[in-house]
């Protein structure tokens, strides 16, 4: 996974985790939670996705990395890098479309 | 055989926890010593017509996409879409005191302005103010557990006003006689009269039918008909499983009880004290009728009442206490398709103790005695639906205990709450009832959050 697929992973998670919300605009370094809907149950949810996905752990004293975009991919580009891309529920997401 | 977890009891939230764990590929099973789930919140079947159990409407009621909602909460880690639970809103509620009649709806304004009509502009304007107090208390305080509600509403409301915002708040959580701690006060007060009421159209079997579906489509196990023994926990207070009624043995370093506090602890083998020993219990009776209640002059979705000059709400010394009650017309929710018949039903305090003590012969006639007298006195208040009444059925708190193990039939539990769920054993969490979320919409969120933190969350 490039550092751009591993930001397509982390929306195609929020979507699935919050389908009502809109990813398509976020920015890299703003936090997420100031710009979209998310608490910390989310999170953990972001979380318990990657692990489902892609067998990445991340422990509960890391979940700071991962406030914002930029956050996300400096921390799980390293762990994800040798791992391919896929998107599990949102099969219609624009996401997936952007990646096909 | 071994798990991920075990999860003990099928109500909403053993569902909810199960769901949640299998969601996340965790080896899990669900065991319900009932032949069917629910628990607290179920159904059956009687001559062909369809009841629900507990479940008179859901609080928490908020439109789709309002964030950060205790319902579109638990939809979200579910993953069920809004529209599934069929959400029809309540038109209107009310409260009844010899003081007032108080009309509340799921716009607290509403509320505001009935009090100021009845009690006076200022007494509204400090009855806004509290609700603003409460909104921005948030949910989550737990260090207001050891406060009454009662002393900290003394201050700031008329004390006919109190009396009249307990009865639904303490009807719809309450497990401490005549008051109930202020974090829980807060919680019943936005989930009822702050966000409000909403019935899934199917009732208590659309919701408990999703919760079904999905923890069968996340590969959770549910086994019905199997109770729990005891729990396994080893002399360094570490659990290892449950052993089942038949003597099976399933191990998991992982147990997430909803079975109540004081049930826990007797699987555990420990010895329980009173105090923690529930003492509030239901009689209620189901009335069908010939017609739709709002035909009968009913038109509440639900009313609270009390005809004495304070509210009292504690274990009757007979049967029941006919002087406070709830009355919920299922019927009077909007509703996408109607309800095959009009239903009244109406719920009383009762006393355990009184009903265990009947011989069986005299069972029967007592409880439709205590039904009928039960309904006399409310149909003082409200129109009298006993003419156009077809068939009743009631339950008691000795059905409560039959049917869901709930120790004195004590529906809301332990007087005491565990908000962080421990039990004392490492491993055992408690959810439910008495680890301090009420409601159907609380036990679904406590079986998420405690699966989240002991199940879920790795450090």
């Amino acid at each position: 996974m490039t550092r751009d697929e591993v930001v397509l992973a982390v929306k195609d998670i929020i979507e699935t985790i919050a389908p009502d919300e809109e990813t398509a605009n976020l920015t890299m370094d703003e936090r997420l939670r100031d710009q979209i809907d998310l608490d910390s149950m989310d999170f953990l949810d972001i979380v318990m996705e990657l692990r489902k996905l892609y067998g990445v752990q991340v422990p509960e004293e890391d979940y700071k990395e991962l406030a914002s975009l930029t956050g996300c991919v400096d921390y799980l580009h390293p762990l994800l890098a040798e791992k391919p891309l896929h998107c599990s529920y949102s099969s219609s997401s624009p996401s997936e479309q952007t990646i096909s | 055989m071994r798990y991920d977890a075990i999860v003990i009891g099928a109500g909403l939230s053993g569902l909810a926890a199960a769901a949640r764990l299998a969601q996340f590929d965790k080896r899990v099973v669900l065991l319900e010593r009932h032949e069917v789930w629910g628990g607290l919140n179920s159904f059956y079947t009687l001559r062909g017509r369809a009841y629900d159990v507990g479940l008179h409407a859901l609080t928490n009621f908020v439109p789709k996409g309002t964030k950060r909602a205790p319902l579109t909460k638990i939809l979200r880690q579910l993953r069920i879409p809004y529209e599934a639970l069929r959400l029809g809103e309540q038109r209107f509620s009310e409260i009844v005191t010899p003081r007032a009649r108080l009309r509340f709806t799921n716009d607290f304004e509403d509320l505001v302005g009935g009090v100021a009509d009845e009690f006076g502009g200022a007494e509204a304007d400090r009855l806004r103010r509290l609700g603003d107090e409460i909104r921005a208390f948030g949910v989550g305080q737990e260090d207001s557990y050891e406060l009454s509600a009662r002393e900290w509403l003394a201050g700031r409301l008329n004390q006919d006003l109190i009396d009249m915002l307990l009865v639904p708040i303490l009807y719809y959580g309450s497990a401490r006689e005549d008051d109930i701690d202020l974090h829980t006060f807060s919680v019943l007060f936005q989930s009822i009269l702050l966000e409000g009421l909403s019935r899934p159209n199917g009732g208590v079997r659309t919701l408990l039918n999703l919760l079904v579906k999905k923890l069968k489509a996340e590969g959770a196990e549910l086994r019905l008909k199997t109770g729990v023994q005891r729990i396994v926990a080893d002399a360094n207070g570490d659990v290892h499983g449950v052993v089942l009624d038949d003597g099976t043995e399933l191990e998991s370093a992982r147990v997430l009880s909803s079975a109540g506090w004081v049930e826990t602890q007797r699987m555990l083998g420990r010895e329980v004290a009173p105090g923690e020993i529930g003492r509030l219990s239901f009689l209620e009776s189901i009335s069908s009728l010939d017609r739709e209640p709002k035909e009968l002059g009913i038109e509440s979705a639900t009313a609270f009442y009390s005809t004495r000059d304070r509210f009292r709400y504690r274990e009757p010394e007979s049967l029941v206490d006919v002087t406070s009650g709830v009355m919920s017309a299922p019927n009077n929710f909007i509703a996408d398709k109607p309800l095959k018949e009009g239903r009244v039903r109406l719920t009383v305090l009762a006393n355990y103790d009184r009903f265990r003590e009947l011989a069986p012969a005299d069972y029967a006639l007592a409880k439709e005695q205590a039904a009928d007298d039960a309904i006399a006195h409310a149909t003082t208040l409200f129109p009298d639906w006993r003419p156009a009444t077809t068939f009743r059925d009631a339950y008691s708190p000795t059905t409560v205990v039959r049917y869901t193990s709930r120790e004195r039939g004590a529906i809301y539990g332990s007087p005491n709450k565990r908000f962080d769920g421990e039990t004392g054993v490492r491993g055992l969490t408690l959810i439910g009832t008495d680890q301090g979320y009420l409601g159907v919409v609380g036990a679904m969120m406590s079986g998420i959050s405690m699966a989240n933190r002991h199940a879920l969350v790795t450090s």
